[in-house]
């Protein structure tokens, strides 16, 4: 999933004509400063850590600013500090507003409806998560007609918007079911959706694009959350990492069985660290990058657990027999493989004459690993 | 009678040309299965495995009366594909194909439903029913015929657990992979009263993973109206939580969608649920013994 900060989401906003403060992003105390004296930001103006986390009025992430040396030291502040795990590196700087109300509204997806919904409350703002189900009213958005001029009309119903602010929110609306459709979004929420005056502003934008749209949208490809340089090697060898505090290692195919195979780990009393998903593949040439790949990691043992389906056992084996050589010695470290399916019997001879510990059962081999995992300490 | 295929089943591959088309139409066959045709625009007149392939499904169905479709189509071609199946008249669709939008699946989901067709899948291993026929990649080793049911939304996992039945000594009557993604053709929802119908199946065995709610939606629909007894196991009890952004999740969840809610649900309803998923084929084994000797 792309997450957009708060000021790219904004840029797409105006694309598709929804009403957003003027302000801009900067990555620096001095074009903060600059921005405010030269009026490109009107003043007085607030200043927001572009982060992709929540709570940032909380947590001090936001700030107040009324002159070009205030907006300056306000930056100083944000840059480079970091919040909840994220270091910020760009501010957004916006226009102050006088809110009248504060409403929420978001398109996202219902799993169970297979439906997106339309989502609005009169009671938007910080605490929305906290408003009962009877505030939030919900509308599933049928694909063939979109989003219909009586589903609006509801929504400002909801919302308590009369006369032209109840057209404003219909143009709203229009642009956002757009945006949701057309960007292949997973969710466009607003929240606030700020009354000023007569007018409605998008005071926050929360987009998110969805990674498999990536071949219609090469314009997110830049757009990449924080990685470390193991976490884009697997990426571009299209296999799921992901890192945990333990210090077993994981290669397994599929995400239901490398899910299944941390539970049995964990019964066992044992800690997984880096594990790496192959996805549902069995191709031994893949098998060999993510075993490559995790001796990167130094983990204290790895378990391997492959269900073999469409390539052989005997060639997965044998794969990975190859791989083990061409580990450096230093890297080398305890391994317990597991690998089911056609042709078993054949990989697991292979393994064994090569010296590596195969176990058939799953209960036996992650006690095994987490015995060598133990030992290694 | 059967869950969705038997062997009347009649296949069409969409994307047979290519390397997954060419290699799971023999294991198809290697089960039983009568592939009969195949689609790859552009190919039409060659063949592949000495099945007959052809421009269109529409071409390929009134040459060979097929009357099912195994999707191979990378995902930015597999929402047309799926299209033209459903306009050729196919009333079952099984998509392997991986990363499909949820924007293409919604227009495909809603369309299809609207003219009558069943899509299992996106980014699933299909559906197989021992002895009768499989449509889609599960191996072809994990199978015996037999009488337990089995629905899952994972693929490997799904391998591994009915491979456990069959070490049971034990046997399946269809096995569905659902797939994980947001959304699905068939849910557990959608398949439970299909095993509900079928005097084939004794006993269900549901396969079910962290995140969304279809799981707890599964309870619901056991509680109510499904009398098999139901064998669950939920993976991911000790995965992290995601890092989520927004509110519109937590808003639409409203707290389910963890192991923990999900377990307690289908507890509720009456399932065993299985802590690990090798105990989920020693539970079955136990509860079919039990049945025998009443």
């Amino acid at each position: 999933m792309v997450k957009l900060t708060e000021g790219r989401g904004k840029e797409l906003f105006r694309k598709y004509g929804i009403p957003v403060p003027n302000g801009l992003t900067v990555s620096s105390p001095e074009d903060a400063e600059q921005a405010v004296r030269t009026g490109k930001v009107p003043s007085p103006c607030v200043v927001k850590a572009q982060v992709l986390s929540g709570g940032r009025g909380k947590g001090g992430a936001v700030r107040f600013a009324s002159t070009p040396e205030e907006a300056r030291a306000a930056a100083a502040a944000i840059l480079g500090s970091v919040f909840q795990g994220e270091t910020v590196r760009e501010v957004l700087l916006e226009e102050k507003v006088s809110i009248a109300r504060e409403l929420y509204v978001s398109f996202a997806l219902d799993r169970s409806l297979r439906l997106p919904v339309l989502m609005a409350s009169a009671r938007g703002g910080v605490e929305i998560e906290s408003v009962g189900d009877v505030e939030i009213d919900r509308q599933p958005i049928e694909p063939f007609p979109g989003l219909a001029a009586y589903e609006r009309r509801r929504a400002a119903v909801v919302l308590g918007l009369r006369g032209p602010l109840a057209a404003e929110l219909d143009r709203f609306l229009v642009g956002l079911y757009r945006l949701f459709d057309r960007e292949d979004a997973e969710l466009a929420e607003v929240n606030p959706l700020a009354v000023v005056g007569d007018r409605l502003l998008a005071l926050d934008a929360k987009v998110t694009i969805e990674d498999d749209a990536a071949f219609r949208h090469p314009e997110y490809a830049s757009i990449r959350d924080d990685r470390t340089p193991l976490e884009e090697l697997a990426r571009e060898k299209d296999i799921a990492f992901v890192q945990l505090d333990g210090d077993i290692g994981v290669i397994a195919n599929g995400a239901g069985l490398t899910m299944a195979t941390l539970d049995v780990l964990k019964e066992f009393g044992g800690a997984p660290g880096v594990f790496l998903d192959l996805g549902g593949t069995d191709d031994p040439k893949k098998v060999t990058e993510a075993f490559l790949l995790m001796a990167k990691a130094k983990p204290r043992a790895v378990f391997l657990n492959i269900f073999g389906g469409v390539t052989r056992c005997d060639t997965v084996a044998s794969g990975l027999v190859t791989a083990l050589g061409s580990v450096p010695p230093a890297e080398r470290f305890p391994l317990v493989a597991r690998i089911r399916g056609h042709n078993e019997a054949e990989g697991i001879a292979i393994l064994r004459a090569a010296g590596v510990t195969s176990v058939p059962d799953l209960r036996a081999s992650a006690q095994a690993v987490v015995a060598a995992a133990k030992e290694a300490r | 009678m059967t869950v969705l295929v038997d062997t009347s089943t009649r296949v069409v591959v969409q994307g047979i040309t290519g390397h997954q088309g060419m290699v799971h139409t023999q294991g198809m066959r290697e089960f039983g299965t009568q592939v009969v045709a195949g689609v790859t625009p552009g190919k039409g007149g060659t063949s592949v495995e000495g099945v007959p392939v052809f421009d269109s499904v529409r071409e390929a169905v009134s040459a060979t009366g097929a009357n099912a479709s195994c999707v191979f189509v990378p995902a930015p071609f597999a929402k047309d594909a799926l299209l033209e199946a459903v306009d050729a008249g196919l009333k079952l669709c099984v998509l392997v194909t991986e990363h499909i939008p949820f924007h293409d699946m919604l227009v495909m989901y809603h369309y299809a439903r609207s003219q009558g067709t069943r899509i299992i899948g996106p980014n699933c291993p299909g559906i197989a029913s021992p002895g009768r026929a499989k449509v889609g990649i599960i191996p072809n080793v994990v199978f015996r015929p037999g009488r337990v049911g089995v629905i899952s939304r994972s693929g490997t996992l799904t391998y591994e657990i009915v491979n456990g039945i069959k070490e049971q000594g034990l046997g399946q009557s269809t096995c569905i992979g659902l797939g994980g993604d947001p959304i699905v053709g068939t849910s557990f929802v959608d398949a439970l009263p299909l095993f509900e119908a079928d005097p084939d199946t004794d006993l269900m065995v549901l396969v079910g993973e962290i995140g969304g709610t279809a799981e707890e939606d599964a309870a619901e629909l056991i509680r109510k109206s499904f009398s098999k007894p139901v064998v669950a196991y939920i993976a991911g009890r000790s995965a992290p939580p995601g890092k989520r952004m927004g509110h519109a999740g937590a808003i639409i969840s409203r707290g389910r969608g963890t192991a923990a809610s999900k377990v307690e649900a289908l507890e509720r309803a009456g399932a065993r649920v299985a802590r690990l998923p090798y105990e989920v084929s020693e539970i079955v084994a136990e509860l079919a013994r039990g049945a025998s000797r009443r």
